[in-house]
């Protein structure tokens, strides 16, 4: 079979396969980035009980490897009476985990801006949260922005481990067409490609144009 | 659901030993990743414009696609061409490729943060290319190398349960093959989790001492 | 297309310079550095390089140390080509291999020291004569510390560079460019960055240079007193070209020029 027979023949599930990774590269990337802001915020709170969630959510979320939380959550919970679908059980894992990585960007971006920021708002009797909100945050997320397209990189890899319980995925369908034909090379090799597009030529653009939006507001062009 | 000592106790022995060959894994891919990781980091500093493309492109292409599918990849295609790998074998070559490139870009910037004029001294020594690399930027570039190197080195750990998926008899395979035996699946992936944990934890501290005895060793600071 | 014909394989004759640049221009894109240079250097001259800065006083010496290539004419050192070969009864730019072979007899010093931080100040001055001349250690080891004593600091000789001073730092570098036995020495503004208190002994460890060896110098620097006591011939460089150039005691008590007066009085203003 040619390469071109092998894509007719396939293609329309690499499609499917590679819309569910999407959804799931979407829903994982929406609950990481609000993962990450609520634990990287709560790192740096004062106080010691909120600082402790947020370091053992932290510590344990990067500290034990996302194929164990994956099948953590999907063979494990389930005892304790909580199902979930496999769907919701990937997207979820795949998020909290790379959440876990997010929130020590957050952290260190909002340690990042100059303590004379801090000062000055506080000079102009702003509350804490508008402080945070109108003066640190948005140039705490100029200074994270670079490291986060890297992040979002990991999070799309780390989609594909859905595909371990079942999520009928872009990877799911490579190993189900490699079953059905033996085509290793052609099966693999066309999800491998796809991954890249995704990469290289969707997301990292993305991040880029939306670096060059941010600096472009806070004046720095 | 209960969590059952017992049940624990009598696993543990196996799950130890699968922790050997997690370790041993992750040990044999990083020394091929630190190794090949320098060649493809010197490769893109040739003056040979296609070869720097080439290899920026693979390790761009290595790095923004899954470990796991790559680990399929390398297991099933050999076999296609006549070539039949071991899972160890096919699953050292892909996580050791796959940690390359990440450490090619940790090298490159620790060499691009060693400064012009130690390249331009060693051209008024007249040292050639290779000593120049070898003696003097090299061990420049090594203490600010450090904790990336040390980052993926837990994260090599980390990603190591990948290798299940072609048979690779480590911690998650040793998990998985007691969960289906025992239909009780709590423990062994607890135990997998806090393993990780246990190995991720210290990890930190560690990497930063390491940094700083290298630092001391090489008289820097 | 520069006629390369017009430029000898070999300098021969009864004096030829141990450096010569000969219609050398260095462009950086659109902006000419240097342009159309004609200098010889005599074998034992001190020579100082004075002007203000973007007039590629620098770039002369950068391009002597093979840093910089140059954009045309030729250098030539100790009567052979430097940045060009002969092939086939012509000139032709230098490969790698050639250029390594002849700026073997050119050492240089830089603002900045560019001491390798990761060896110690023993290590530094060794590191040449063991891994590019093939000395032995033990040899190298002779070489470096008597070299050391030289400079004044054989004492901190176990030193790493970080727990030395500029001056320091510098009078170690000067050690280690002497260690490689060059012909031609290049200092480049090697008290710039230093504090003014510690000048005075890098600036004495290069007079006595020029007193007790007859090594061929080129110096670029901000110190106009110096440069009038040591030199042999200073060469006042503006927009790329030299503007004027003579015995010190001429060129600083009775410069001809009006850009060469005017530098001169705005350096005197700041001092």
């Amino acid at each position: 079979m040619s390469y071109p027979e092998f894509l007719a023949e396939y293609g329309g599930r690499y499609i499917d396969g590679a819309l569910i990774t999407a959804a799931q590269f979407i829903l994982a990337a929406a609950l990481a980035i609000v993962m990450a802001l609520i634990m990287g915020l709560l790192k740096l709170s004062s106080n010691p009980i909120a600082k402790g969630v947020a370091v053992v959510y932290i510590e344990f979320f990067r500290g034990t490897s996302l194929l164990v939380q994956l099948f953590w959550l999907f063979y494990v919970l389930p005892l304790f009476g909580l199902t979930f679908d496999k769907f919701t059980t990937g997207f979820v894992a795949v998020g909290l985990n790379l959440g876990a990585y997010g929130a020590e960007l957050v952290r260190g971006a909002i340690q990042s801006v100059p303590k004379g920021q801090w000062e000055a708002s506080y000079a102009l009797s702003m509350s804490p949260a508008a402080q945070m909100r109108r003066i640190i945050l948005p140039q705490a997320f100029v200074a994270m922005l670079p490291p986060w397209g890297n992040l979002i990189i990991e999070l799309l890899k780390g989609t594909a481990l859905v595909a371990l319980i079942a999520v009928s995925d872009l990877m799911f369908e490579a190993r189900q067409i490699n079953g059905s034909t033996y085509l290793s090379a052609q099966a693999f090799g066309t999800a491998l490609i796809i991954y890249y597009i995704f990469a290289r030529f969707l997301i990292t653009p993305f991040m880029r144009w939306l670096e060059r939006v941010m600096a472009r507001r806070l004046g720095r062009g | 659901m209960q969590w059952s000592w017992e049940f624990t106790y009598e696993i543990m022995p196996r799950m130890l030993w699968a922790t050997l060959n997690t370790l041993m894994a992750a040990g044999i891919g990083y020394a091929i990743a630190v190794v090949l990781g320098l060649v493809l980091a010197l490769a893109q500093r040739t003056p040979y414009r296609g070869l720097t493309l080439v290899v920026r492109e693979v390790v761009e292409f290595i790095r923004s696609t899954p470990l796991v599918l790559q680990i399929f990849f390398v297991y099933y295609v050999g076999p296609q061409y006549g070539l039949n790998l071991s899972p160890w074998v096919a699953g050292m070559i892909a996580i050791g490729l796959h940690y390359a490139s990440y450490l090619s870009e940790v090298y490159r910037g620790g060499i691009e943060s060693v400064a012009k004029g130690q390249w331009e001294a060693c051209t008024a020594l007249n040292m050639t290319p290779m000593k120049t690399y070898f003696r003097v930027i090299i061990p420049q570039a090594l203490p600010p190398s450090v904790a990336g190197m040390g980052n993926y080195l837990v994260g090599i750990v980390k990603d190591t349960p990948m290798l299940s998926v072609i048979g690779v008899a480590e911690l998650m395979h040793a998990a998985n093959a007691i969960g289906g035996q025992n239909y009780r699946y709590l423990e062994p992936y607890t135990i997998v989790g806090v393993v990780f944990l246990m190995i991720s934890l210290p990890s930190a501290g560690l990497i930063r001492a390491f940094e700083a005895w290298v630092r001391r060793k090489l008289g820097m600071r | 297309m520069e006629d390369m014909s017009q430029y000898p394989l070999e300098l021969t004759g009864a004096d030829v310079p141990m450096v010569r640049f000969m219609n050398v221009t260095k462009r950086y894109g659109a902006l000419t550095v240097l342009d159309d240079l004609s200098l010889d250097v005599a074998e034992g001259e001190m020579v100082t390089i004075i002007g203000p800065s973007g007039s590629g006083k620098t770039t002369v010496l950068r391009m002597l140390m093979t840093l910089e290539t140059i954009n045309g004419g030729v250098i030539y050192v100790d009567g052979k080509p430097l940045t060009h070969m002969p092939k086939n009864g012509v000139l032709v730019p230098a490969d790698a291999k050639y250029l390594r072979r002849a700026r073997s007899s050119i050492g240089m010093c830089f603002q900045h020291f560019n001491l390798f931080p990761h060896m110690t100040a023993l290590q530094n001055c060794m590191e040449g004569p063991v891994q590019v001349l093939g000395l032995s250690k033990r040899e190298a080891r002779e070489r470096s510390e008597e070299l050391l004593e030289m400079v004044g600091m054989i004492d901190k000789k176990d030193q790493h560079p970080s727990r030395l001073s500029g001056g320091q730092q510098q009078r170690v570098a000067i050690a280690r460019a002497l260690a490689m036995r060059p012909k031609v020495m290049l200092f480049d503004e090697v008290t710039s960055a230093l504090d003014p208190e510690v000048i005075g002994e890098v600036t004495n460890v290069i007079r006595r240079l020029v007193s007790e060896h007859n090594l061929t110098m080129l110096m670029v620097t901000h110190q106009m007193g110096f440069a009038r006591d040591i030199s042999d011939r200073i060469c006042f460089f503006y927009g790329g070209k030299i503007e004027e150039q003579g015995p010190p005691d001429d060129l600083f008590g009775n410069p001809r020029r009006d850009r060469t007066k005017q530098f001169l009085s705005a350096v005197k203003e700041a001092d």
